[in-house]
């Protein structure tokens, strides 16, 4: 939307960019698109393939970090958008809905170091072993994000409270990116999550088909047509498909469905004897 | 033995510490993997042609055994007899390896199996506790090969092996080996006391390095005597030490076997880790008393057809 | 000419009856079809029985009557369900010998294996499972999870009766109802087990079995009122079912190939570690999903250990599957056969160095000796690709993260080996390996209670304890 000015100073308008690997470049293919009067990032398939380098090499890392320094980081993430409401209430998104935005990041930061716990655990197995199962983050996940910021964040932070790295396509450009400011100033490291903007159906397929992307979460796809088409195009490499459900309420309470989408159950063996 | 081998043994055994190190260096071994193998070896179905060439082998394997406070000359002379033939009704049946007795009772013995073939085997050092001054087990070795044993079957200390202090269980070895002289040397480990595979892995070699001609399991005198995976672990260990070394032991396992179906298990487990090398009363042996009945009834029913009954038996 | 030989020692096949010719189970009834084809026992290639061929309209048949055994299946308490389970798990017990024998004869796998292996597992399974039944509110998926409806199973033929257990334990459990396509080169076990379900009075139509080649499963994945599809197979075949689905909304979970890393470090507990690799290539003839198929070995073991491989190799026992004694038996099928000659003829072509002990193959039926490949790198097809059979590929690594690093390079991550006596070792290697089962210091353990499946290309979706209701319920 147009921004303004209520005094005689001229205001300094912000330049809506992509989010990827920690930085926000504008897309390699040097395309803009008209949103609310703002010349927004129009991402392309060079940038999908970007994000996603940035999204693979950052993983090992997040996963590899303490469950609770995750939930310290998820917390943050609530801090910062607290912080930031005005911004969002600026681009027209609901007092309401921020707050529930930031309530959801608590919430989830509360689940780092405890969803192993609820998925997973050990087996009493007839026999001499020691047999545990836990939960492991699948590992790149290509989202196509709900368009509103209540939805976008209930997409991204259930995938990255588990150790997941995220490339989301966002179709909400200014409150994504805003979003992506939060977490570029909250301890989240680059490349955990990356935002483009653009259009899923231009994107989405290089994400479905992307041999390094391991889940697919297909939340934010209205059409159905394109989202059989990409549940299609993920079997190459079978990966997690999360398929979009008409009709959910965001606001309700999420819960461990979509966490548990999104991890890998590993069970470990080991003999027991003197 | 090469004469490298050699010289590298004798360097382990000057130094304690250098002892300690080759014995904690050996691949550990897990209980759980080890006895599952046990378990599917014991599984193997051995039948009619098989099961009497095994049953002879078994008989010609078994050191026929009496190691009670009660025994007497007349009972040494009885089991002595038994051993030369086991099956009095059928020559065909072979004689046992080895008559294995007190010290005490080695006299009474070497006169019935004087040139018969079958050894006689003495427990000596203290057994079955070890707990004597090392003179005492000297002297106790000594009698019992002026008396006529050509085989000792010798305990080790095994609080001395627990302790860690290898080198005396080690010296104790070599010392007894000494008295021994032309006897065959059996190295009795007392697994059940050991406790854990690791020790016994650890007690196998320690007894093979410092000269034992046989390992053997157990004493037959504590609660838990041979099992089949550690007498899986003690073949793996004499295979190992050929192959490392050059020269070759044999393997007890004693006490707790006393059916045909059991000794077979174990010739199995021969077979399928150190094959044809050992199956042969040179190489192995069964430390048992009624072992033998139960090899002589099947051995009656494989001949006859017919299940065999106890009374049919000598029960000497 | 060994000192100590072992007779032969057949089990008797007398305890199985088989009948010239199957139908089809449908509604608690065999029958008819238009179609038939043969099921050969792979260790001679005597034709065992005529079996009915599923077309689409047999299969419409089967889901339709599972439909309407759905009303009512899924209506009834937990508490029933669960007896009728419960049920099932005893009869397979009392028939257990039978079905062994069965088992070897239609899959040439040894009778020992299907003795104690698959028929034990087979009957904890449906065990585990029955006691599912009427505490599935507490299993974590809600307050009231609901079962999907009539489950669409295709089963492999590397383990017929045990992947049939694995499908219909969980999905009866839940109060979905089953129609089964069971693999072509194995559908006996599962037309006796329909007899097991005629036994145990479960009622018509709750499980259905339908016999037949790819044609007849990829009706049953498409049929439109299939709501749950649950394959167990190749990944290539899992990837066109994938793609079959998408969009139909219907749940699918697939347990497909891998390649699995058994890494041997230089601190292994050596002997166990021969054992763990002999087991986790040569057992089940290698037909196995998980198996062990990349040794990679610490280059500063490399030559003792596989020494001692050889040594042990050399004491497999591979012929007659009744035979009690036989450790490795037949391949399954001849297209079976063909598929791992050519891939080790390949492995022979990129130079590898190919072993077998000697061993002696019998002249009818599908045979082939336990074979190891050294020498091979990352490089090699047989480092990459999925053999299914008694063929292992020996590669060597120098640090643990190099051995992670080869052990994750493959599209796959079904299962993995650890061996090494160093606790903080194993646990740092078990969780930087992208497997689904990761067995340390053993191998190809299976349990009822115990989650299997893979990551990445080797399927989603766990089969096995709790999480193996996951699959079937909304």
């Amino acid at each position: 939307m147009p921004k303004s000015s209520t005094s005689s100073r001229l205001a300094v308008r912000k330049t809506y960019k992509l989010y990827v690997a920690g930085k926000f470049p504008r897309s390699e293919s040097g395309r803009t698109y008209l949103v609310d009067g703002d010349n927004v990032a129009l991402a392309s398939r060079k940038d999908a393939r970007d994000a996603v380098v940035a999204a693979r090499a950052a993983q090992p890392k997040w996963a590899g970090a303490t469950a609770y320094n995750r939930g310290q980081v998820l917390y943050r993430i609530a801090e910062m958008l607290e912080a930031r409401r005005g911004e969002f209430k600026a681009l027209g998104v609901a007092g309401s809905e921020v707050d529930a935005a930031v309530d959801r990041w608590v919430w989830y930061a509360g689940w780092s170091d405890k969803i192993a716990q609820i998925a997973g655990g050990a087996n009493p197995v007839a026999g001499p072993f020691f047999n545990i199962s836990a939960p492991e983050p699948t590992g790149v996940v290509g989202v196509i994000a709900p368009e509103t910021l209540l939805g976008l964040v209930s997409v991204i932070a259930p995938a990255v409270v588990t150790g997941n790295t995220v490339v989301v396509v966002a179709s909400n450009p200014q409150a994504a990116i805003t979003l992506a400011e939060v977490l570029a100033t909250s301890d989240v490291p680059g490349g955990v999550v990356n935002v483009l903007t653009g259009r899923a159906a231009e994107i989405a397929p290089w994400l479905a088909s992307h041999d390094d992307v391991n889940a697919l979460d297909l939340s934010g796809v209205g059409d159905s047509e394109l989202a059989t088409e990409l549940e299609r195009a993920a079997a190459g490499t079978l990966k997690r498909v999360v398929r979009p459900v008409s009709g959910v309420d965001y606001s309700e309470d999420p819960g461990t469905g979509a966490m548990t989408a999104l991890l890998e159950i590993k069970t470990v063996w080991h003999p027991k004897g003197f | 033995m090469t004469a490298t081998a050699t010289s590298r043994l004798s360097h382990l055994a000057d130094s304690p510490a250098d002892l300690r190190t080759f014995l904690h260096g050996l691949p550990g071994v897990d209980k759980v993997g080890i006895e599952a193998r046990a378990a599917a070896l014991g599984t193997r179905s051995v039948k009619t042609t098989s099961k009497a060439q095994a049953i002879d082998l078994a008989i010609r394997m078994v050191d026929l055994t009496t190691l009670e406070g009660a025994d007497t000359p007349g009972k040494v002379r009885a089991l002595s007899a038994k051993a030369l033939r086991p099956d009095p009704a059928d020559p065909t049946c072979p004689p046992v390896a080895a008559v294995c007795v007190y010290p005490a009772m080695v006299p009474t013995a070497a006169a019935v199996l004087a040139g018969s073939g079958v050894h006689l085997a003495s427990v000596a050092t203290a057994f079955p506790s070890g707990q004597a001054p090392l003179e005492v087990k000297l002297a106790d070795t000594r009698d019992a090969v002026a008396g006529g044993a050509d085989e000792i079957d010798m305990v080790i200390s095994r609080g001395a092996f627990l302790a860690g202090d290898y080198a005396k269980v080690f010296d104790e070895i070599v010392a007894v080996k000494e008295a021994a002289g032309p006897a065959h040397l059996k190295v009795i480990l007392e697994t059940g006391e050991l406790a854990t595979y690791d020790n016994v892995r650890r007690a196998s070699w320690l007894a093979m390095l410092a000269g034992a001609d046989f390992i053997k399991t157990s004493t037959g005198k504590v609660g838990v005597n041979a099992t089949p995976p550690v007498t899986l672990l003690m073949l793996e260990a004499v295979r190992d030490f050929r192959e490392r070394y050059g020269r070759q032991v044999g393997v007890k396992p004693a006490g707790g076997i006393r059916t045909t179906k059991d000794a077979i298990k174990y010739l199995v487990m021969i077979n399928e880790t150190c094959g044809d090398d050992w199956l042969s009363p040179d190489w192995f042996r069964f430390g048992a008393s009624s072992l033998l009945n139960d090899l002589l009834m099947q051995r009656t029913k494989l001949t006859t057809g017919h299940y065999a009954g106890p009374d049919y038996f000598t029960l000497d | 000419m060994p000192l100590f030989d072992y007779a032969p020692a057949p089990e008797s096949r007398s305890i199985v009856s088989l009948a010239p010719s199957y139908g089809l189970f449908i509604d608690g009834e065999f029958t008819e079809a238009k179609g038939t084809f043969k099921t050969i026992n792979p260790a001679d290639e005597e034709v065992l029985a005529e079996v009915a061929l599923a077309a689409p309209e047999d299969v419409d048949r089967a889901v339709a009557a599972a439909r309407r055994a759905f009303e009512s299946w899924s209506a009834l308490p937990g508490s029933e369900r669960a007896k009728y389970l419960f049920r099932i798990a005893r009869i397979l017990q009392e028939r257990a010998r039978e079905f062994a024998v069965l088992e070897s004869l239609d899959n040439g796998k040894p009778i020992k294996e299907s003795r104690d292996v698959d028929l034990p597992l087979v009957a904890a399974h449906f065990f585990y499972y029955a006691g599912w039944a009427d505490k599935l509110k507490y299993a974590g998926l809600g307050p009231d999870p609901r079962p999907l409806g009539v489950a669409g199973q295709v089963i492999p033929w590397n383990f017929p009766l045990l992947m049939l257990a694995w499908k219909i334990a969980p999905a009866l459990a839940t109060g979905n109802t089953v129609v089964l396509k069971p693999a072509e080169t194995t559908p006996l076990s599962a037309l006796f087990f329909a007899d097991v379900c005629r036994q145990a009075d479960l009622p018509p139509g709750v499980v259905n079995i339908v016999t037949g080649a790819g044609d007849t499963g990829r009706y049953l994945v498409e049929h439109p009122d299939v709501n749950k599809v649950a394959f167990t197979g190749s990944t290539e075949v899992g990837r066109q079912i994938a793609r079959s689905v998408a969009g139909t909304g219907k749940k699918l979970t697939l347990e497909l190939g891998g390649k699995a890393a058994n890494i041997v470090f230089d601190d292994a507990p050596i002997d166990q570690a021969v054992e763990g690799i002999v087991n986790g290539i040569f057992f089940n003839q290698g037909h196995v999903c998980c198996a062990g198929s990349r040794l990679l070995v610490q280059e500063s073991i490399a030559s003792p250990l596989l020494e001692a491989l050889k040594r042990r190799m050399s004491t497999l026992r591979v012929g007659d599957p009744l035979d009690k004694n036989t450790d490795i038996g037949a391949i399954n099928s001849k297209a079976q056969l063909d598929r791992i000659t050519e891939l080790a003829g390949v492995g022979s072509d990129e130079g590898a160095e190919r072993w077998s002990p000697p061993c002696e193959l019998p002249d009818r039926g599908f045979w082939f000796a336990p074979t190891i490949f050294t020498g091979v790198t990352q490089a090699h097809r047989i480092a990459r690709e999925e053999i299914f059979g008694p063929v292992l590929s020996v590669l060597t690594f120098r640090t643990p993260a190099e051995a992670v690093e080869k052990a994750n390079n493959t599209p796959y991550g079904l299962s993995a080996g650890i061996w090494s006596d160093k606790g903080s070792r194993i646990l740092a290697v078990a969780d930087q390996l992208r497997a689904g089962v990761v067995w340390a210091n053993t191998f190809n353990k299976f349990d009822p209670t115990s989650p299997f499946g893979g990551y990445k290309e080797s399927g989603y979706g766990r089969e096995g304890g709790r999480h193996g209701l996951e699959a079937y319920l909304a």
